[in-house]
């Protein structure tokens, strides 16, 4: 066909499908146009972080747990001070606000990690002081010389075993190991229709599980970030952050200091794919530079970046499927286990984006989902390209693969016969549009020289879509499982009623000196005493329980679960 | 610290400049010279962002002394191109989109040109083969392998 | 912080070495460790000539512990050893690894040693060290044992060596296994057979148990059958990021009894 353009990749536009959905009148998309930043790239002259010298840079290195879980008794700092060219020893005490959680500028979750951590560690890796010398050798075998006294506690490396009564908390602040949702439930829920009773009638049951490993990112620059001063008491920072304006924000929110006086400069990253947003080298940087006054590098390792940087997490799936013996899946029900490792970074909100993706690309009528974010011993897991989607994808795509055999169709024909058709209602109660998995299926069996029934050939996502498939299910059965207790939902950041985070305020006039050690704590504002239970979901909060940053709204919508 | 003055060529010009006791070339090109176009990504020598060449060899400059290289012929990606003129590599490497983040590129192109010095009609295998110890986590390397391939068969660089 | 000295010859970097440097030969793995400030903090090194140097004698070739596998590749009469050389590393990495250094590179590296372990090399040590066989200097690297100046090898009969590397990507992945099989058979009978594996213990080691059954036969399946059999007797194979102890143990025989086939047939 004239409108397949096919490359030696094997990759063709095949404009002939949804011709008349497309303007294809564009100055860009489908032509090939050259990155402007490509002559910097093969001249060797992009400025990635890394690559902004100053004189008198000083080297930050980390010292870390070798446990996956301790307690900290003391840290003996005595030799590694008197180590040739320590400049600093930096440890929790000098971090103004040693508590955060990466979201928290979402106003999402409640702050549950130390940028140093001080009673205890929760995984191995976790950095418990941080030695600023002259080199980065001299750095390097300070940190060696740092006496840690630990008391080893029991630790736990599996999502299930770590939501076991018993089980050791990992993370204090969710002592169930499991991220609080909607201030009410250890686990994220998902309701469409009544999945037992269609299990119940239903010709096939078919069961399933599926895991995945955690992923690194393994960008070829590693993390890092190197601040300096600037005039009128602002920091300059240059980072590989792949969030600018977000670790802009958790700098300021660490190191209290009003945005006003960052100067972050990034946008030059040399691979990303999701690991270069957790901000923690940026705020280290910074607080070095305050405390010595000289520009300071804050830079992993290969192996740092292996063992201490977040990957894409462990996931954990169990798969019920309620089947007709033509084929039709009647129910799905899901129960999945993100495995956030020690700290929540970013799998709070993978798991909302997973809720809102399930049951995959098909009309299923009754849906039932349980997902968990679990904390386990093991490194923090953060973003990586399409976190929240890839793992469940594998476990539903396996799943439709062993429901297809078990009902005797071809795995390519269970798919189109229960892919999206425009017009239909998804489980999340928003109506699909735009569908094209039925044409995907189709070419896909095209080139893999697989025969489709008539029907099969015919069909389209265009039709047979809509009508009693757009209505919503005559009854969705709820429950209460999972219900815990201390939490509230009119703002996320909240616990027992307390604000998780300080209000950020300016306490350094400009120019000042930071502080040696951790300032008075400005005293939490009791706006919000009682935990509110039955207060309604975020869109509505009046003004004085908003948070202090706004996005939260943003947010909601765009995870979808803002009430409708 | 005892410094180690060490005289080489740098991409055609003579320099001098001190070294540490134990320091890698990596980290002598990049804040001694102040050529930053050799990259760190692993300082084990598996990644090949600091692939520079010694006399005409490809080489690692993280797993490299600095001190050994007294008196060689040092290049990098800096080096390569006339002026404001690009080295046809470059040049390809830009039609191709054959850089992403721009990370590894440098020492891929330095593994390019040697191959392309040495054999100036590679074929596909060889080509891979001699980017073989440069990763690159973002193209998938097709429109890399590509680009060095245009070049084939054509003569060496100016 | 390290410290290198450089001196002229072998004879004095040797007695350096025995009070506690460690030689930096292409730098490989030593500098590694220098990067990561986990290496001794004195190093020393030398020009002297004779560690790059490349002769033969007779049936033997002797080859300087500074030669770099890059350099074995560009020497036509090392052509056995060519498809060793070109599994090691990268083509950066084959620019300076040397052999002397393979000798001492850690699990699962050392496929180079293999070969040589198989083909019944000698190292030469420097100074008044002698010449000692590779099996013994294997056994005892983790002990200082002074500076190897040239390894001796005896150059095997035509067809009688193969050299297998496996390794999960490709080009340029390190060993799952690599295995080395030295098997001469002068008037139709297996005579003076040697197998070595990498990445299967701690060290390069020979595979005594295949040895036996191979030694006084002929090539063929059901010798190959028996050796297949016997792979991974007496072996404790390591468990490490690329495979379990378990799989190594599994595969072992497989990928023997593919090697000794393509002997076999002379392919
Ligand atoms: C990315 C990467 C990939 C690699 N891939 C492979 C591979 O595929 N296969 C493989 O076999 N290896 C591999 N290696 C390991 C290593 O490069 C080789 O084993 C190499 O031959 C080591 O030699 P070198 O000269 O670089 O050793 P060096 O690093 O200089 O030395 C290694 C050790 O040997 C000692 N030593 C060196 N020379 C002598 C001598 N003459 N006498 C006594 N002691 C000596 C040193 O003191 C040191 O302890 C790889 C390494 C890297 C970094
Ligand atoms: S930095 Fe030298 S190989 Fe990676
Ligand atoms: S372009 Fe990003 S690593 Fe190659």
């Amino acid at each position: 066909m004239s409108d397949r353009r096919s490359d030696r990749n094997g990759f063709e536009m095949r404009k002939d499908l949804f011709a008349d959905e497309r303007d294809d009148d564009l100055n860009e998309i489908g032509k090939r146009i050259r990155r402007q930043d490509i002559e910097g790239h093969v001249t060797g002259r992009s400025p990635f972080y890394d690559d902004h010298l100053f004189d008198g840079l000083l080297h930050i290195r980390c010292v870390r747990s070798p446990h996956h879980h301790a307690r900290i008794r003391r840290i003996d700092t005595s030799e590694a001070d008197r180590m040739e060219g320590v400049v600093r020893i930096v440890t929790g005490r000098d971090v103004p606000v040693n508590l955060n959680t990466l979201l928290s500028l979402l106003d999402f979750g409640l702050d549950d990690e130390p940028l140093l951590s001080e009673g205890k560690v929760a995984y191995r890796g976790e950095p418990v002081a941080a030695v600023i010398a002259r080199t980065e050798a001299q750095a390097r075998a300070a940190t060696r010389t740092v006496r840690v006294d630990w008391e080893v506690l029991p630790h736990v490396l599996d999502v299930e075993e770590a939501l076991k009564p018993g089980a050791p908390t990992v993370n204090e602040t969710y002592p169930g190991n499991a991220f609080v949702y909607h201030g009410k439930y250890d686990h994220q829920k998902l309701r469409y229709g009544d999945v037992d009773r269609a299990l119940a009638e239903a010709d096939h049951v078919i069961e399933g599980r599926y895991q995945m490993s955690p992923i690194e990112q393994a960008p070829i620059e590693t993390c890092g970030a190197i601040a300096a001063q600037e005039q009128n008491g602002r920091y300059v920072c240059y980072t590989g952050t792949q969030a600018l304006f977000f670790s802009l924000g958790t700098a300021s929110k660490l190191l209290e200091l009003p945005s006003s006086r960052l100067h972050f400069i990034g946008g030059t990253v040399g691979g990303g794919f999701g690991g270069k947003v957790d901000s923690i080298h940026e705020p280290l940087a910074i607080l070095g530079t305050m405390l010595t006054g000289q520009p300071c590098k804050s830079q992993w390792d290969r192996e740092e970046e292996m063992q201490v940087g977040a990957p894409r997490g462990a996931e954990r799936w169990y798969l019920t499927d309620g089947v007709m013996n033509d084929g039709r899946i009647v129910a799905r029900k899901f129960t999945g286990y993100f495995d956030s490792g020690a700290y929540t970074r970013l799998t709070s909100y993978a798991v909302i984006k997973c809720a809102g993706h399930l049951p995959g690309p098909y009309t299923i009528p009754n849906v039932h989902a349980d997902v968990y974010c679990v904390y386990t011993n093991r490194t923090p897991a953060t973003a990586m390209r399409g976190f929240g989607i890839t793992g469940v994808d594998f476990a539903i795509e396996a799943h439709m693969d062993k429901v297809a055999e078990t009902v005797g169709l071809h795995p390519v024909e269970l798919r189109i016969l229960n892919a999206y058709r425009d017009g239909d209602m998804k489980a999340h109660r928003r109506l699909a549009k735009n569908c094209a998995l039925v044409e995907c299926c189709q070419v896909a069996a095209q080139k893999a020289g697989l025969r489709l029934s008539p029907d099969m050939l015919a069909a389209s996502s265009k039709t047979g879509g809509g009508g009693p498939r757009a209505e919503l299910p005559a009854h969705t059965a709820t429950d209460q499982n999972g219900l815990v207790e201390g939490f509230s939902s009119g703002s996320y950041a909240r616990k027992g009623g307390a604000p998780a985070s300080p209000a950020i305020v300016a306490t350094l006039p400009p120019g000042a000196s930071a502080p040696a050690s951790r300032p008075a704590a400005p005293a939490p504002e009791p706006k919000d005493p009682a935990p509110r239970p039955d207060a309604p979901r975020a869109d509505t909060s009046p003004p004085a329980r908003k948070p202090a940053r706004s996005g939260a709204m943003r947010f909601s919508s765009l995870s979808g679960f803002r009430r409708r | 610290m005892t410094k180690i003055p060490v005289t080489l060529t740098h991409n055609g010009a003579e320099r001098a400049a001190f070294a540490d006791p134990g320091q890698n070339l990596l980290d002598f090109i990049r804040r001694g010279l102040g050529d930053l176009s050799p990259k760190y990504g692993c300082g084990q020598g598996s990644c090949g962002a600091c692939t520079v060449t010694i006399d005409g060899e490809t080489r690692l400059a993280c797993l490299t002394l600095a001190e050994t290289v007294e008196g060689c012929d040092v290049r990098t990606a800096a080096g390569l191109g006339q002026g404001a003129t690009l080295d046809p590599l470059q040049q390809a490497f830009m039609d191709h989109f054959a850089a992403q983040c721009g990370y590894c590129t440098p020492g891929m192109l330095v593994s390019a040109r040697a191959l392309l010095d040495r054999n100036p009609n590679p074929t596909r295998e060889e080509v891979v083969e001699a980017i073989s110890g440069n990763l690159c986590r973002c193209t998938g390397y097709d429109p890399i392998i590509d680009a060095i391939l245009s070049l084939a068969g054509r003569k060496a660089s100016a | 912080m390290t410290r290198v000295e450089t001196v002229a010859t072998t004879a004095e970097a040797a007695r350096i070495l025995s009070d506690g440097a460690a030689y930096l030969g292409g730098g490989t793995m030593l500098m590694r460790a220098v990067n990561a400030g986990t290496a001794p903090p004195r190093l020393v090194r030398t020009a002297d000539p004779v560690l790059r140097a490349v002769s033969a004698r007779g049936d033997t070739v002797t080859v300087g512990a500074g030669v770099t596998m890059a350099r074995i590749l560009a020497e036509p009469q090392l052509d056995f050893l060519h498809p060793v050389a070109r599994a090691v590393g990268s083509p950066q990495i084959r620019n300076m690894a040397t052999v002397g250094g393979n000798l001492f590179a850690p699990h699962p590296y050392g496929d180079f040693a293999v070969a040589l372990l198989a083909l019944g090399a000698r190292a030469r040590m420097a100074g008044a060290g002698g010449t000692r066989p590779l099996d013994d200097l294997l056994r005892d690297r983790d002990r200082p044992g002074g500076l190897v100046e040239a390894v001796e090898i005896p150059r095997p009969p035509a067809r009688a060596f193969r050299f297998h590397k496996v390794s999960r990507v490709k080009p340029r992945g390190v060993s799952v296994i690599s295995i080395a099989v030295l098997a001469p058979s002068p008037g139709g009978k297996l005579a003076g057979v040697r197998v070595a594996y990498g990445a299967m213990g701690p060290t390069p080691l020979r595979a005594a148990a295949v040895e036996r059954v191979l030694e006084g036969g002929r090539l063929d399946q059901a010798a190959r059958e028996r050796a297949v059999a016997v792979a991974a007797e007496g072996l404790d194979p390591p468990t490490d990021a690329l495979a379990s102890g378990w799989y190594r143990g599994e595969v072992a025989g497989v990928h023997l009894g593919r090697l000794l086939a393509r002997m076999e047939e002379g392919r």
